[in-house]
């Protein structure tokens, strides 16, 4: 063993920044941060347009901003960052192996480690698109990267598949940059980003969303020159006579996030299938003790404000941890919290009714458009709180708060329902 | 005349109904909160954009920046070409300012991302 630190924290993007500084804030001093691209700040570095910080700071702030409010705090409280370190596996008992030009290959033991690797995009291999392989396919957040950190601007003529965020505010993008964006085209029925991103960054540059629509086919040897689109059927499968041929050299893809866990696979944690992050309670603990997660890595986020405040949370539980050398100060009384009908999974996945000491926030995403729902959390016959909602839809993370003062009155497991909207 | 807009000033995207009367919003409703009524009254008088992009810094890398408060929605793109046409001396830090008044918009461009080298 080469080192011992009380807390590591894997990931300096969003939710590792604030994790560590809420640690610190808790007492925590021996805090590491790991990280493996050179620069503090994750994906914020490249996201440099508006609109982060609105629930943080009250202000909208650009991602690079963003990004530095929490690297200043970190600076600020003498927190240890190793950047260009690349985490390679964490054990079950805590032992991280780090690789970085600088040290060489380490093994560091920490008392407690904050998994906050984020998310990756779903790939071109993972999507089955039918056609050639040319070159001019990229995913959104890589022309992103190209475009606004590297100064490069992948192509000219665009076709957008999805419509994540990332995919509409690069269609955006790429216009200022002088590109002429075609079309986007989302397989589901809705879009799969924020309204205000259809209007600001489609609507006000005439660029049309196909819904229903997909890529059928890919044309070009070696360089992209057009993209084959067609309606899909409410079975999934392209309706025949609707296909239209756009002549493009590039093709980006926003087709959705996934959280990247191969680390947390090394440390034997569960993962929960839907979303593709570790199951984890209502301390943000997962199924091996004294490792926390939070940010994308845990379920994809589509704020960064929510990532902060969740990462903070974990920061916060995390430090507990250290100080309390993780015992519980009561004996646990464990219940399950469970998704109802339309509702595709929650975090966490129980909370410990014998040890609250705070409000649990319980998030979770719903499987399709319901209009004019009201949500609620029950424990059997018994409502804990509700809330109604004009519109819930799958592109937007829901969050219900259940206050301290009712779960000290609760005595089984919790059921997240929704009704109306046609359920 | 009634218009439909989406509220673009927080991600919640709040549907907003607005009566229109001479070109001027005289009633606002399915707003959340005092932005959407901003905005829907700014809209339909005069739409305007904040602009984010990126200028060239002397090492030829991109930095950053963006218009301190939101530009005529019509000077976008002469905003953005105004910007193209600069480049940012390093070291620059976030707040500079790169343009005073951005094409005669009397918004100034500032640096958005903090570059030493």
């Amino acid at each position: 063993m080469d080192r011992h630190v009380s807390l590591a924290v894997i990931g300096a993007g969003p939710a590792g920044l604030a994790a560590a500084v809420s640690a610190h804030e808790a007492g925590i001093e021996n805090i590491v941060i790991y990280e493996r691209d050179e620069k503090l700040g994750g994906i914020l570095n490249q996201c440099i347009h508006n609109g982060f910080g609105l629930h943080t700071f009250k202000e909208e702030l650009t991602g690079p901003e963003y990004a530095t409010r929490f690297i200043d705090k970190v600076r600020e409280l003498g927190i240890r960052c190793e950047t260009e370190s690349m985490v390679v596996s964490i054990s079950p008992q805590r032992e991280i192996t780090v690789v970085s030009k600088r040290y060489g290959l380490r093994v560091v033991s920490a008392d407690a480690i904050v998994l906050a690797m984020g998310c990756r995009e779903r790939p071109r291999g993972a999507l089955n698109i039918p056609g050639m392989r040319p070159q001019g396919i990229y995913t959104a957040g890589a022309a992103q990267k190209l475009v606004n950190c590297e100064g490069y601007v992948p192509g000219k003529e665009v076709v957008i598949l999805g419509s994540g965020d990332i995919g509409l505010i690069m269609a955006r993008r790429m216009t200022l940059e002088g590109a002429h964006v075609k079309v986007v085209a989302e397989l589901m029925p809705y879009s799969g980003g924020l309204k205000r991103n259809i209007v600001q960054c489609l609507d006000d540059y005439d660029i049309p969303l196909k819904l229903s629509h997909t890529v059928v086919d890919i044309k070009g040897k070696r360089k992209l020159e057009g993209v084959t689109i067609a309606e899909v059927g409410p079975d999934g499968a392209p309706v025949p006579g609707t296909e239209e041929y756009y002549e493009c050299d590039t093709l980006l893809l926003s087709c959705g996030l996934i959280p990247e866990n191969e680390l947390s696979l090394t440390a034997g944690i569960g993962i929960n299938r839907i979303t593709n992050g570790p199951f984890v309670d209502d301390r943000l603990e997962t199924d091996v003790p004294g490792i926390f997660a939070c940010g994308n890595v845990l379920h994809v986020h589509d704020l960064v404000d929510y990532v902060s405040e969740e990462a903070g949370r974990a920061g916060r539980h995390a430090a507990d941890y250290i100080l309390s050398g993780g015992a519980k100060k009561n004996p646990p009384n464990i219940v399950k919290v469970t998704p109802g009908q339309g509702i595709r999974y929650t975090v966490p996945v129980t909370i410990d009714l014998g040890n609250i000491e705070e409000d649990v926030h319980v998030r979770f995403r719903v499987g399709a458009v319901y209009k004019k729902v009201t949500i609620k959390l029950m424990c059997g016959d018994k409502e804990l709180t509700s809330k109604r909602r004009t519109i819930v839809v799958p592109s937007e993370m829901e969050d219900v708060i259940l206050r301290k003062s009712i779960l000290e009155e609760v005595d089984g497991d919790i059921r997240v329902e929704m009704t109306g909207g046609g359920l | 005349m009634i218009r439909e807009l989406t509220c673009i000033g927080c991600p919640m995207g709040c549907s907003l109904t607005v009566e229109v009367e001479d070109g001027k919003a005289v009633s606002v409703t399915g707003n959340t909160c005092g932005i959407g009524k901003r905005y829907a009254e700014q809209e339909i008088q005069a739409p305007t954009r904040m602009v984010t992009t990126t200028v060239l810094s002397d090492n030829g890398r991109p930095v950053p920046v963006k218009t301190m408060r939101p530009v005529p929605k019509e000077k976008i793109f002469e905003v953005v070409n105004e910007i193209k046409s600069r480049h940012a001396t390093l070291p620059v830090s976030i707040g500079d300012i790169l343009i005073d008044d951005a094409a005669g918009t009397g918004v100034p461009v500032i640096i958005t991302g903090d570059a030493d080298r």
